[in-house]
């Protein structure tokens, strides 16, 4: 092959990966190795090739045909790729180097000094001599009343949390003195021992695992004020477990699952400002659940998940519509958990209209204004019950009663 | 026979009543000739597990398939030892007198007591040719049985502890396919062809009704899917594929239409539709505008032809 074919194609994979296609050498020279069986002269086969052999994700798709085009219309053009041609799909996660790290010895990560305030010095509350009153006040305190420092330091308290989602039994069989299904290949190379006699029997049982979590967190206007604290705890939530989907919405869907892997949360929030384009307006929740139950709810929901709802049920959208789409929703996940801030208000009533629309069709109607109801929500979710609660078609079923408080 | 260009695999394909794009045979020709697995993604019903199918009666070769579930393990997927037959041998064995263990071991976990799974079986050529393995919907299987298919994939061997390794001469040809029920690792994919199928093009679909019904009168057919294409284009929770086609236009033959009016329809628009909900929604007014549009655009479609 020429160098100057070989040359470019180096590139392309460059530009490619510069517009947000993560790809590796190995597909490179497998686009090489592909080239060797066709015809060069002919474009489309050699698109077509570079396709199935560069791209293996289908919202890269995409991308890669916005670039295949741009590029190979003059490959030697070299330099910045042109606006538009990024992908929208958020890319692989590249820690930015040059930002300073906190440091990480033994504590969680410490936060770094804000602008406003540079020199202020770091309040230390790993320090076990922390006296117990500050920090129950603290968590007692509503999240939209915190001053700055508040915050920074109960998104340390925060990223301490246990979140340990209550596990389902698998279909996978393992090991186990207990289990219910009999370990023939084990019983019969033990019988060996003793002449082909079985004189134990060995069991299997099924392997358990966390279910998977799924978060739908409102960032309309009336959500406004929680949202910097919400968004903190979806991103603590997200560094726990492996199997947490995240999407915001306002009057649009948007999945953040992949901004809020970055370790770092500036690093992280940041990508989720630049992804979301709906922050603080109108709330169409109803049209939203019907994005999600149609795009991703096959897609996330299986395996029994757990689903969260945060929002405060301010809605502007078609009430009929969020009824039936919470109706499925409930009916195609384990657990379907609504958190809404203002239940910690004494004397809330849940009486907006897409609040009753919602709330026969909820499991669990929690509140989630401060520390406490975070801890309280914690704990809940390690010990969902082991059976689903009973999915009544239509029927609207009594009103959840909120949590303890 | 196997292919030597992509027109090639593209007549052969026809051949066997599969219409592809040219976009998936670059992939399958490659698939062949780089020995790379082939994996498949698209909406149910666009024809996935039909590749692997037609790709079997192509190449003259066994299709062996394996069916992904949760909890997929290595005794349903790889191998299992028939065990009543191996404690009948051990009592034969010991009423014949025999008590050393190491001889009895031996016996017993010998080649003749193996039951092999799919990809056991997948290793081994028949006849000189290696089969097409289809592993369907990869999806529904767990992690666990991902990461092992991974090793698998790249080395072309399984290790059996009671008798060793056995090692595929040649390797057979694979197709993976997912509905995207859970997200397949990119890892994986990386070491595969990966081609996502659409939904056809009204022409394409038309191939595809002939070329799989052939009785089906041509107006009909053109009516038929040009409808299911409008109905694509609405926001439904499943839309259907090129599979409910086939059924519907089965159906319709079955119930002597030779064209579509309003009532028919409605009637049988449970074959299409698979959510009483969108059935819901379309029965009626929707429906009737759609068939109006369909009809139209049938009509033009004759004409130009």
């Amino acid at each position: 092959m020429g160098g100057y074919l070989l040359h470019h194609i180096v590139r392309f994979g460059r530009t490619l990966r510069a517009a947000g296609v993560p790809i590796t050498p190995g597909q490179i020279v497998a686009f090489i190795r592909a080239l060797e069986w066709l015809p060069l002269e002919d474009r489309a086969l050699f698109y077509h090739a570079a396709r199935c052999t560069l791209v293996c994700r289908r919202e890269d798709l995409e991308t890669f045909d916005r670039v295949f085009e741009w590029f190979w219309r003059n490959p030697l053009m070299g330099g910045q790729l042109p606006p538009g041609l990024l992908s929208t799909a958020p890319g692989p996660i590249r820690r930015q180097e040059n930002r300073p790290r906190p440091a990480e010895v033994g504590h969680p990560p410490a936060p770094e000094p804000r602008s406003e305030n540079p020199e202020a010095p770091p309040v230390i509350l790993a320090d076990r001599a922390m006296t117990y009153s500050p920090i129950e006040i603290l968590r007692r305190k509503p999240f939209e009343r915190f001053s700055e420092e508040e915050i920074q330091r109960v998104r340390r308290l925060m990223a301490r949390l246990r979140w340990q989602i209550s596990e389902r039994e698998t279909r996978r069989l393992r090991p186990g003195p207990r289990g219910e299904h009999l370990d023939l290949r084990r019983t019969l190379r033990r019988s060996m021992r003793h002449y082909g006699e079985w004189v134990r029997l060995l069991w299997r049982t099924h392997k358990r695992k966390p279910r998977p979590l799924v978060v739908l967190c409102d960032i309309s206007g009336s959500m406004e004020r929680y949202a910097r604290m919400l968004l903190h705890f979806l991103h603590a939530l997200s560094h726990t477990r492996r199997h947490v989907e995240t999407f915001v919405f306002g009057t649009r869907l948007t999945r953040i699952t992949r901004c809020l892997r970055h370790r770092d949360l500036d690093e992280a929030l940041r990508e989720v400002s630049h992804t979301v384009v709906d922050w603080s307006g109108g709330t169409r929740i109803g049209e939203c659940l019907h994005v999600f139950n149609r795009d991703w709810g096959r897609r996330v929901l299986g395996r029994g998940a757990v689903v969260m709802i945060i929002s405060d049920g301010w809605d502007r959208g078609d009430v009929e519509l969020l009824r039936q789409e919470m109706e499925r929703l409930q009916k195609s996940c384990y657990r379907l958990i609504w958190l809404n801030p203002l239940l910690g208000i004494p004397g809330y009533q849940p009486l907006t209209r897409g609040m009753q629309a919602a709330l026969p069709y909820i499991d669990d109607f929690l509140p989630v204004h401060n520390l406490a109801s975070l801890e309280q929500l914690a704990a809940h979710l390690e010990r969902l019950p082991a059976r689903r609660s009973a999915r009544r078609s239509g029927l609207a079923r009594p009103v959840p009663s909120g949590g303890p408080e | 026979m196997f292919p030597r260009s992509i027109d090639e695999v593209i007549r052969a394909l026809e051949a066997h009543r599969y219409i592809a794009e040219r976009g998936l045979a670059t992939a399958i020709f490659l698939a062949l000739r780089l020995n790379r697995p082939l994996f498949l993604e698209g909406e149910p019903g666009v024809g996935k597990t039909e590749v692997a199918k037609v790709l079997a009666d192509l190449l003259e070769t066994e299709l062996i398939r394996l069916q992904c579930y949760e909890g997929l393990d290595v005794h349903s997927a790889v191998y299992e030892w028939d065990y009543a037959r191996q404690i009948l041998q051990i009592r034969m064995l010991e009423a014949s007198g025999e008590r050393d263990e190491a001889r009895i071991r031996q016996q017993i976990f010998s080649p003749d007591f193996l039951i092999k799974r799919p990809l056991l079986q997948a290793l081994e050529a028949k006849n000189g040719r290696p089969p097409v393995l289809l592993i369907d919907e990869l999806d529904r299987a767990d992690e666990e049985f991902e990461a092992f298919l991974l090793e698998l994939l790249s080395d072309w061997q399984i290790t059996i502890p009671e008798i060793g390794t056995v090692r595929a001469e040649q390797p057979p040809v694979v197709v993976i396919t997912s509905n995207r029920t859970r997200e397949i690792h990119d890892a994986l994919k990386r070491r595969c062809l990966y081609f996502w199928i659409d939904y056809p093009s009204f022409e394409k679909e038309i191939q595809i009704v002939r070329a799989r019904i052939p009785e089906a009168p041509e107006r009909l057919t053109r009516q038929i899917v040009a409808f299911v294409q409008e109905l694509r284009r609405l926001d439904l929770y499943k839309l259907p594929g090129v599979a409910e086609t086939l059924d519907w236009t089965a159906a319709l033959l079955a119930l002597d239409r030779t064209e579509l009016d309003p009532t028919v329809v409605d009637e049988t628009l449970g074959v299409l539709l698979k959510y009483q909900d969108d059935v819901l929604k379309v029965r009626g007014e929707i429906a009737q505008d759609l068939l109006a549009k369909a009809l139209l655009r049938a009509e033009i479609a004759s004409g130009g032809a």
